[in-house]
């Protein structure tokens, strides 16, 4: 049926019919799955993912591709997928995108590949992102994922520091070029924010555990529990490898500097995260962890890091999950679709509201937030309008755990054991856009710890370039 | 993974492990510590670094059993394994020729006031240490730290041996007795007597450091949870301590997040007791 309506390519006029709205994905109900830290979407089944391809008006100037950062042939891998070639789709966007089914779930398509797309001027955008998610996992599910054929050794090596999605990417890369790739990771599990910030709800751990273990199978050595920085500087790496590859991410939390921070029940969202995620506290006491069950949950902030703390809160049993957001709905930096599906569980959102300062009963625990109300004034440099607190508009809202999700930046471990890194703004590092080159010879960068807090598929987009030009310099020993 | 090559009993629930760790012990300096994991489904805590062998790529741990970490982990034998001994983290201690230090020990705090006091002893310090514990049946390493010190007092609270009474009172007098003459205080233990060693040597003006045990799961800056407020501002005890001046540390507020998971740890601690015990009454 799908394949029957597909449309000449690149003959708009003659377009036979157009479907102006998404294929519906099915998903688990909000009322149940406030109780779970099971996925939330159960993904297209194969009949719903043709019909969505299908969708595609195949255009001739496919603008979908310039949206998505690391360029995938969108456009040729829905064309396959509505004609039910699932294996030749995912092959093509493997071509340029390793992880497929963890970009498939967590990018901001909407401001990404989806934004873009022709169908969305009139109707609704094609789901981009649902269709790759469900290639990836229909490859898994057929449980032949081949190893590529590597290139013969070379007999260089390269350290890469950070098994998250930059440091995998960059390791997957020289792997198959032939290069001898040890993998340092501070925790005990690779995957970075994939494994301790990404809730199992919206990212299965099954998931970041395939991945990673298919850039083992390339031969790729992993080496955990290893703090670069403190185990051995990065100056000790380079004298016994012949690249460094550093995607250390931007794991320091912010914190606001408002009074009663660091009242007990005040947590980094990296740490309640941490907790839940990589630590699995939500299983405590089979898990030794212990996370702190309010009933009470407020959570700071307005990116998907916010979305993750309120909702996993709401699963540890908060009666009340609150997120309190500076600015508008509109201006709220995370993905669309968490937005909803923590609309739809339940968080009751406070638009416009600064907090001012945390309050603590005898016990030095939380008791209240106070906060001051906002309007919105001039545009700032980044075109949203200026949220300006209301003078003497203070109230308090009571709860008994606060969040702060409200930004991080890379971790000064590194930096201050390395002389000759250059960092900005922040700590974050300073590189070469066009090969991830670093201030040190020999040493490239890339992800978080070079652009701040950003999106996996553009810590694998500079992964990418990074392993190219690692590849280079390699082979040419010219810096 | 990595094995257990020597376990000794130094007092009762106070055990000291030498673990197999070739990457921690050749940087490993005195005043920094690890993060252990025991297994799977275990919890991340921190452990100081008591004493390492370079050469035999090992660390020194001692480990007073306080919960169900630190039980399990005393249960352990030789040629078990741990699953994470991630380290050395934490800035070492500023080692330097200063002239007369004293260091003061408390409980198992006496473990990491030991590295302290050698390499202090070594760069050329004169080294007087107070160490002190409840009772003279938990008391240890006192050669060892006579050995490394050109004093050593020992006090224990209940007067079973040595002085009778707290560490401070001796320190006191040492300050009292000797203006001028020292030139710093190294003070690790309870937090409680951190707190009051603290307050003990600040009239006097001589600098002191502790070495801060806040509550810590990654140990690499990344959690904030093992904040305390210290000269200030809030400090990430994991990397930018653990040791800080004891005088500009927010005691209380430090007491009270220690406090923070009190029901939870009791909750694991019984239930990993209900089941330790099941385990010895099948092998019985
Ligand atoms: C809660 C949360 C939700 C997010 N949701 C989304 C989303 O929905 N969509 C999206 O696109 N992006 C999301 N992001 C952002 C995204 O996860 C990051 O941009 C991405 O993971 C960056 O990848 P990276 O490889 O640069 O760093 P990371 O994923 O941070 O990995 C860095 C790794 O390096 C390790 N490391 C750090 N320091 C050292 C050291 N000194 N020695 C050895 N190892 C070290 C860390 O332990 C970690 O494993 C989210 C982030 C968070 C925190
Ligand atoms: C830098 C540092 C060095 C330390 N060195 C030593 C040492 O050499 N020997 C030693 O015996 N102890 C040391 N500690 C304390 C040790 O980490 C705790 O005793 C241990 O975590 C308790 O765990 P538990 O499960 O056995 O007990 P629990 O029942 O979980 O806790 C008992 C008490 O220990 C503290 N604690 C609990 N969880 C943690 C955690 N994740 N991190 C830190 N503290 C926690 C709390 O105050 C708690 O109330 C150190 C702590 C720090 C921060
Ligand atoms: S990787 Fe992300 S941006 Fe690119 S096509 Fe896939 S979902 Fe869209
Ligand atoms: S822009 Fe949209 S409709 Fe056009 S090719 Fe890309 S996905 Fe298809
Ligand atoms: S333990 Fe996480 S920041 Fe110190």
């Amino acid at each position: 049926m799908a394949a029957g309506r597909l449309p000449r390519r690149g003959d708009d006029r003659l377009m036979p019919r157009i479907i102006p709205t998404r294929t519906p994905m099915a998903e688990q109900p909000p009322a149940q799955r406030i109780h779970n830290f099971d996925e939330v979407p159960y993904g297209y089944t194969p009949e719903e993912a043709k019909a969505e391809a299908a969708r595609c008006l195949l255009c001739k100037r496919p603008t979908c591709i310039d949206g998505c950062p690391v360029h995938i042939n969108i456009v040729g891998f829905l064309e396959l997928t509505a004609k039910g070639d699932f294996r030749g789709a995912i092959n093509l966007i493997k071509e340029s995108d390793a992880l497929p089914a963890i970009t498939g779930r967590v990018c901001p398509q909407e401001t990404q590949c989806e934004q873009v797309c022709v169908m969305g001027r009139k109707y609704q955008p094609v789901a981009i992102g649902r269709v790759e998610r469900f290639l990836a996992d229909w490859e898994a599910s057929r449980g032949d994922l081949s190893v590529p054929e590597l290139a013969p050794p070379t007999g260089k090596t390269v350290a890469v520091v950070g098994a998250g999605p930059a440091g995998l990417t960059v390791a997957a890369d020289l792997a198959r070029l032939g290069h001898r790739v040890t993998v340092f990771e501070a925790l005990h599990e690779a995957g970075g924010v994939l494994v301790y910030g990404i809730p199992e709800f919206r990212l299965p751990k099954a998931i970041v555990q395939r991945e990673v273990n298919y850039v083992c199978n390339l031969g790729v050595s992993l080496i955990k529990d290893f703090v670069v920085g403190q185990t051995a500087t990065l100056d000790e790496l380079l004298e016994d490898y012949n690249a460094i590859f550093l995607g250390s991410g931007a794991g320091l939390p912010w914190f606001l500097d408002i009074p009663g921070e660091n009242l007990s029940g005040v947590y980094s969202a990296n740490e309640y995260l941490t907790r839940s995620n990589l630590m699995k506290a939500y299983r405590f006491p089979e898990y030794d962890t212990p996370i702190a069950r309010g009933r009470r949950v407020i959570t700071i902030g307005g990116g998907n890091v916010a979305m993750d703390a309120c909702r996993t809160a709401l699963r540890l049993g908060a009666e009340e999950s609150m997120v309190v957001y500076r600015r508008s709905r509109d201006e709220m930096p995370a993905r669309i679709e968490e937005i909803h599906h923590a609309e739809e569980e339940g968080i009751r959102f406070m638009y416009l509201t600064t907090p001012v300062a945390i309050h603590g009963d005898d016990q030095g625990q939380v008791k209240e937030l106070e906060c001051l109300r906002n309007e919105l004034g001039e545009p700032d440099a980044s075109g949203r309008r200026r949220p300006v607190a209301v003078e003497g508009s203070n109230f308090r809202v009571p709860a008994d755990i606060v969040i702060m999700a409200i930004g991080q930046s890379p971790s000064p471990l590194i930096p201050r054991t390395t002389a000759d890194l250059q960092t900005q703004r922040d700590g974050v590092v300073v590189i070469d856009e066009a090969t991830g080159k670093t201030s040190m010879k020999g040493v490239f960068a890339g992800g978080d710890v070079a652009t701040g807090g950003a999106t996996v598929i553009l810590a694998m987009g500079q992964g990418r370039t990074a392993a190219a030009a690692i590849h280079d310099y390699l082979k040419t020993g010219v810096w | 993974m990595y094995r257990i090559v020597e376990k000794q009993e130094l007092a009762p629930g106070i055990k000291q492990m030498v673990v197999e760790t070739p990457h921690v012990a050749r940087r490993a300096r005195p005043g920094q510590f690890v993060i252990v994991r025991l297994d799977a489904p275990g919890e991340r805590i921190p452990l100081t670094i008591a004493d390492h062998d370079t050469a035999q790529g090992t660390v020194t741990l001692v480990v007073q059993e306080v919960g169900k970490t630190t039980a399990q982990m005393g249960t352990l034998e030789v040629g078990d394994t741990i699953a994470t001994v991630a380290g050395p983290l934490g800035h070492p201690t500023e080692i330097a020729a200063y002239g007369t230090v004293v260091c003061v020990g408390g409980g198992v705090g006496i473990a990491p006031v030991f590295p302290i006091a050698r390499a202090l002893q070594t760069a050329g310090n004169r080294v007087l240490s107070i160490i002190g514990a409840r009772s003279r049946n938990l008391l240890f390493w006192e050669e060892r730290m006579a050995a490394v010190s050109n004093e050593l007092i020992v006090c224990t609270d209940d007067g079973s041996y040595g002085r009778p009474g707290l560490v401070t009172e001796p320190l006191r007098e040492l300050l009292e007795a000797r203006p001028g003459e020292i030139a710093r205080i190294w003070a690790i233990g309870p937090a409680v007597m951190m707190k009051f060693v603290s307050r003990t040597t600040e009239p006097f003006g001589v600098p002191t450091t502790v070495s801060l045990n806040t509550v810590m799961i990654d140990g690499t800056g990344m959690c904030g949870g093992c904040r305390v407020v210290a000269g200030g501002g809030a400090q990430f005890v994991c990397v930018d301590g653990p040791e800080f001046s004891g005088w500009q540390v927010d005691w209380d507020l430090l007491l009270s997040r220690l406090q923070y998971y009190r029901p939870q740890e009791q909750e694991a601690f019984e239930q990993w007791q209900r089941g330790a015990c099941r385990v010895e009454e099948t092998t019985a």
